[in-house]
């Protein structure tokens, strides 16, 4: 409406990547390197290398994870042809652009793993598919035409190398929108945002069997895809919401008003409770049929090593977020929503370190140098490489035909 | 004094309406209520109204969903009638939740849907209070009580200066019972 129509936004705005969160996040990398190294090389455990190799993979899924969201976010709002949005979507575009990196050190993380033995033990051992040898296991022979580890990998690599070009392909669009304007490029956004959230739904549910079920390769779980979705996909609006925010502070994006805090708070509250859901669905169906073949998933982390962790986890990633984030107020205030979303961070990394150990690790999990210091490490990776990409265009779309939309966003 | 009770200002379109109200308000002119065909951005702050209730009736009904569920089955399943499922505690927690979930969202839906039909005099066999048949169709009006305003020539004027297309002055409150 026209009420308050006059608005003395800097459209060209920049980024500006240095100083502090430069320093910070090369700093963050670091830490990460040296607490690889030291869990490869000087941690006296017997299972340190093992036990490295499941924090690289917990991190670069959950980063790999993020990145995706960001894609998906950008489709979603096309799709939609949602208004609200249009004013932010660089950062998700700036997620985006780091997938293709993102994938590859994932690949790269699950490649070594495979061939070092360190990771997917359960289906890649020697002679495991081979009757008669002593470690012959007839369950993980008759899945052997899917889990092998060149299919795995190939799998992996068309999956991710898929989103990528997705990804990169949303992102190319908007530029190209910035210098010619006008709606060809966001109908061309919205068609391959239709296809790519096909494909993307239908093949996140397998890669997240590939990357993370199959660590447990007797066990597996119809909604285990889903319920790795809902984790990808909140864990990826807490990212986004606090990128905004601290945007905001820094004094980027005044045109971010606390309505659109609102809508993300919105999201990041109704996805914790569909993550609930879906987590909770398939622990009921378990729990009810008690057969011993799926009840093992949860008979392990129910073990004294994993219990307190099982219990903190629905404590940070459902009961927190309901009571914290239910008013209004609460979601508008961008202190809280901040809070929020870096406990929501934590929630899901623990949420990942449930799913991951007990397949890796089993018996001996740690919390300690190698946990604490990779999580900072792909952090800091992270927030390098997207803020990076962040400042290498306008931080608004200038011509995005829902913008004006966005600016007078008001709910 | 005459008996006109209500003044009613009618506009085109929701720029001048907007208009209208910043001028009423500027001369100390209570406005009584507005209406308009279309729900308008920021029309809430500007008449300074307070901000709706209905999420905590919502809250309230949902907990009493939450009660008469967990309720409704611990007398069902522990007390009155005991079963043996699946070797299972008669008081047996994860089957509790689906149902808990499920009526806490049906007390909430279909309580905050009464309350707001409570709260509106929505009902069987009411007649709807409608102040002017036009502001359902295509026209955007402020209404302000004559009896509590003085100087109605004073407000007309306002209401032309803003662009109100027509001024109305009526006697009776809601036109809808006629």
């Amino acid at each position: 409406m026209g009420t308050h129509s006059h608005h003395t936004h800097n459209f060209t705005q920049q980024y500006e990547f240095s100083g502090k969160a430069k320093t910070w996040s090369l700093i963050a990398i670091v830490i990460g390197i040296l607490a690889v190294l030291y869990g490869f090389l000087m941690d006296p455990a017997e299972n340190h290398a093992e036990r490295t190799f499941a924090n690289l993979l917990l991190m670069g899924y959950y980063f790999t994870s993020v990145c995706a969201a960001g894609a998906f976010f950008l489709a979603l709002q096309f799709v939609t042809q949602a208004g609200w949005s249009a004013a932010l979507l660089r950062i998700p575009q700036a997620f985006a652009k780091v997938l293709p990196i993102a994938s590859i050190i994932l690949i790269a993380i699950c490649v070594a793993g495979l061939f070092t033995h360190n990771l997917y033990h359960h289906w890649n051992h020697e002679g495991i598919t081979i009757p008669g040898h002593k470690n012959y296991d007839p369950i993980i022979a008759n899945k052997a035409s899917y889990l092998n580890v060149p299919f795995f990998i190939i799998r992996q690599v068309i999956f991710l190398g898929i989103y990528s070009i997705f990804a990169l392909s949303l992102t190319r669009f908007s530029r190209n929108e910035d210098l010619e304007g006008g709606l060809k490029s966001y109908k061309k956004s919205f068609k391959i945002s239709a296809i790519f959230l096909v494909i993307f739904g239908f093949t996140t549910p397998i890669w997240s069997f590939d990357t993370i079920m199959s660590l447990e390769a007797h066990w597996f779980s119809t909604m285990f895809g889903w319920y790795n979705f809902a984790a990808m996909w909140v864990s990826g609006l807490c990212v986004i919401s606090i990128t905004a925010i601290l945007l905001k502070r820094a004094g980027y994006m005044n045109w971010l008003n606390d309505s659109h805090f609102h809508d993300l708070g919105k999201l990041v509250f109704a996805f914790s409770i569909f993550w609930t859901y879906v987590w909770f669905a398939q622990f009921l169906l378990t729990w009810y049929a008690n057969i011993p073949e799926e009840t093992v998933y949860f008979y392990k982390r129910w073990e004294d090593n994993y219990k307190p962790w099982f219990w903190l986890n629905i404590v940070i990633n459902f009961v927190a977020p309901v009571l914290i984030l239910m008013t209004r107020d609460a979601k508008r205030r961008t202190n809280t929503l901040l809070f929020v979303c870096i406990l929501l961070l934590m929630g899901h990394w623990l949420d990942y370190y449930i799913m991951i150990m007990p397949g890796t690790v089993e018996e001996h999990p740690g919390f300690g140098i190698i946990e604490i210091g990779t999580a900072i490490g792909f952090a800091g990776l992270f927030t390098f490489l997207m803020l990076n990409q962040l400042s290498k265009h306008a931080l608004i779309p200038k011509n995005h035909p829902f913008l004006e939309e966005s600016l007078h966003h008001s709910i | 004094m005459s008996n006109v009770k209500y003044i009613l200002g009618h506009f085109e379109d929701p720029d001048d309406l907007m208009h209208g109200i910043e001028k009423l308000q500027e001369n100390n002119v209570g406005i009584y209520d507005v209406y308009t065909p279309m729900p308008i951005h920021g029309i809430e702050e500007k008449l300074g109204y307070k901000r709706s209730r209905l999420p905590i009736a919502a809250f309230c009904f949902g907990l009493t969903g939450t009660i008469t569920a967990f309720s409704m089955i611990y007398y069902m399943l522990v007390y009155d009638w005991p079963m043996n499922i699946g070797g299972k505690p008669a008081f047996a927690m994860p089957n509790f939740v689906p149902i808990t979930f499920e009526l806490t969202v049906l007390f909430a839906a279909y309580g905050m849907m009464f309350t707001f039909f409570y709260a509106n005099h929505f009902f069987p066999g009411r007649a709807p209070r409608v102040m002017d048949l036009r502001a359902t169709d295509d026209r955007f009006i402020i209404a302000v009580d004559a009896k509590a305003n003085p100087y109605p020539d004073k407000i007309e004027n306002l209401l032309k200066d803003a662009g109100a297309v027509e001024v109305k002055h009526n006697e009776r409150k809601y036109v809808s019972y006629e």
